[in-house]
């Protein structure tokens, strides 16, 4: 019985670290192509970087000076902090007085949050992109305040199932000792809400950073461009030759942001993204 | 807390409301309204009536194929993300060393974002189709299965983490009064283990569902240049997008019409999904 056990579990190992080289793989091929020569990498793409293919980190000065690459990736940033930021004070705000303040309008903006999580972006994606010129939202700013509203629906029903969870005594005592209601929230409600925060502000940073679409019509491609935005014109845009060397660089340069930022809250991610599965 | 906290409505709920309305709210009204019109811009609509959603089935060839080729894309990603995933979370829970290690591995590629991942994997798959003398571009089925690759490989880790919370949670002696009575592994697997975690099946069925209809990312940075391989978010992109001239109008009404069309089938996956897991809930 042991002995079976022990084949066993060498078995299982083994296919375990064979995944894992598959799962590994495609990642590994593209740090790979990263250090090789421009003409190497479509011809030769699984081939080592070795001999005269490899030319160390020329593509990395490329790939940062050619397209501007910094400009994006601060823009991104930028966006996604402030969104979140935004997203998690002010949505929190709104599902406090949703739960607490019982009436018929509250009920309704429930409803309208939570049914706009069912509905996709192709549905609102011609509409919201004139309204948002309209009213002068294609800017680094005007993209956090569209934001706000299209993570609202997630963060408000996430928000809300916590709340209704709290008993409302600990709010009232705090008003009898003569807190106002902004004080209230803040000092004793919002510190309660922490782990729904963290698990919202997680899911969005993720969706954020990585959205293409949105900031793509609004931003556009120009100066205000987000990173995926980047990404995608850089290797689709434009014709003639392209530089192959640049663009891996720049896949690579796009991805170990999230796998460091993965490597350090790993815990909080996995719970926050499985958390907000509920986002169907 | 209700008396007192009625008034400040201005500061808790209106600047969510306010993007809410812009983002959302006005823009979907608006959508809704403009399916039924041809329009070169939004301010200069015209009230065609139902001629955009019958423009969808007669003249329009490539919306069917789209949504044809989504329902099959979807199916295929369910089956196969779902049990690989479903066997990896088996071989982590039995309680052996370095599971964390391999949780963390597989679990990784869900994190990269769609336009990114779909590089990676153009790169790759063209890579190897290029031992052939081809591309991506030479057979849909290669696009198709590109995308299924992709998915798997993007989505097998998510449900995976789900799948062990759920198989974590079957008693332990549940499986030791089955070894007991002398049941076979499969038997165990079949009649014990797979009945235990249908709460988690349902969850990750669904998921694997919405994620594929919906998918437009990958599919546009993976087969974005090539023909017959738009699952149905990209095919309504390439309508509102990809056409210029005097027939615009017509294109944009179509376009939002697709969209109200493929808003209703999501509205419909997801309230059978709200019906499915309600009903496992109230088993328990």
């Amino acid at each position: 019985m042991k002995a079976k056990q022990k084949v066993f579990n060498v078995a299982v190992y083994t296919v375990l670290l064979l995944l894992t080289a598959v799962f590994l793989a495609p990642i590994f091929i593209i740090l790979m192509n990263s250090v090789k020569g421009n003409f190497y990498i479509s011809d030769e793409p699984f081939s080592l970087p070795l001999g005269e293919k490899f030319v160390s980190f020329d593509n990395f000065l490329k790939g940062f000076t050619q397209s501007d690459f910094l400009q994006a990736f601060m823009n991104s940033a930028i966006i996604t902090v402030l969104s979140v930021a935004g997203i998690v004070v002010l949505t929190s705000m709104a599902a406090w007085y949703i739960v607490r303040v019982k009436n018929r309008l509250t009920k309704m903006l429930y409803y309208a949050f939570t049914f706009s999580m069912i509905v996709p972006f192709q549905m609102v994606m011609y509409t919201v992109t004139y309204l948002a010129f309209e009213l002068d939202l294609n800017s680094i700013w005007g993209m956090v305040f569209l934001y706000v509203g299209f993570g609202s629906g997630l963060s408000v029903f996430m928000f809300s199932g916590f709340i209704r969870s709290i008993p409302a005594e600990i709010e009232e005592a705090a008003v009898i000792d003569g807190c106002d209601p902004i004080r209230t929230f803040f000092l004793i409600v919002f510190p309660i809400l922490r782990p729904t925060a963290i698990t919202v502000a997680i899911v969005d940073a993720m969706w954020i950073w990585n959205d293409y679409l949105l900031p793509y019509l609004i931003l556009g491609s120009g100066r205000n461009r987000t990173l995926p935005v980047a990404v995608q014109m850089a290797l689709t845009g434009g014709y003639g030759n392209k530089d192959m060397g640049a663009l891996m660089a720049m896949l690579v340069l796009a991805i170990v942001p999230i796998i460091v930022f993965y490597l350090f809250c790993q815990k909080y991610i996995i719970r926050g993204v499985v958390a907000g599965a509920v986002k169907g | 807390m209700h008396k007192s906290l009625k008034k400040y409505f201005p500061i808790f709920v209106f600047p969510v409301l306010a993007a809410f309305a812009v983002s959302f709210l006005i823009p979907f009204a608006a959508g809704v309204y403009l399916s039924f019109t041809e329009f070169r811009t939004v301010d200069t609509s015209t009230w065609v009536g139902l001629d955009n959603y019958i423009r969808i089935f007669t003249e329009d060839e490539t919306f069917l194929n789209a949504l044809w080729l989504t329902v099959r894309f979807t199916f295929v990603s369910i089956i196969s993300v779902n049990v690989i995933a479903f066997s990896l979370a088996l071989l982590l829970t039995r309680g052996l060393k370095a599971t964390g290690f391999f949780r963390t591995v597989f679990f990784m590629p869900n994190l990269i974002g769609g336009i990114v991942l779909g590089h990676i994997w153009s790169l790759i798959i063209n890579g190897v189709l290029g031992f052939f003398g081809v591309d991506i571009t030479y057979d849909p089925s290669y696009g198709f299965w590109g995308l299924v690759v992709l998915m798997n490989w993007q989505m097998i880790g998510y449900m995976m983490i789900i799948y062990i919370a759920g198989l974590q949670n079957i008693p332990d002696q549940i499986h030791e009064a089955a070894s007991l009575d002398g049941a076979s592994p499969a038997k165990t697997l079949f009649s014990i283990t797979i009945p235990m975690v249908m709460p988690s099946v349902t969850i990750c069925t669904f998921l694997t569902l919405a994620n594929s209809f919906k998918l437009f990312d990958q599919n546009l940075a993976l087969n974005g240049k090539s023909p017959d391989t738009s699952l149905l978010a990209l095919d309504i992109y390439k309508t509102f997008y990809d056409h210029t001239g005097l027939r615009l109008a017509e294109w944009h009404g179509t376009g939002q019409a697709k969209a109200v069309i493929f808003f209703l089938l999501v509205a419909v996956i997801a309230f059978i999904q709200l019906r499915a897991t309600g009903r496992k809930e109230t088993e328990h």
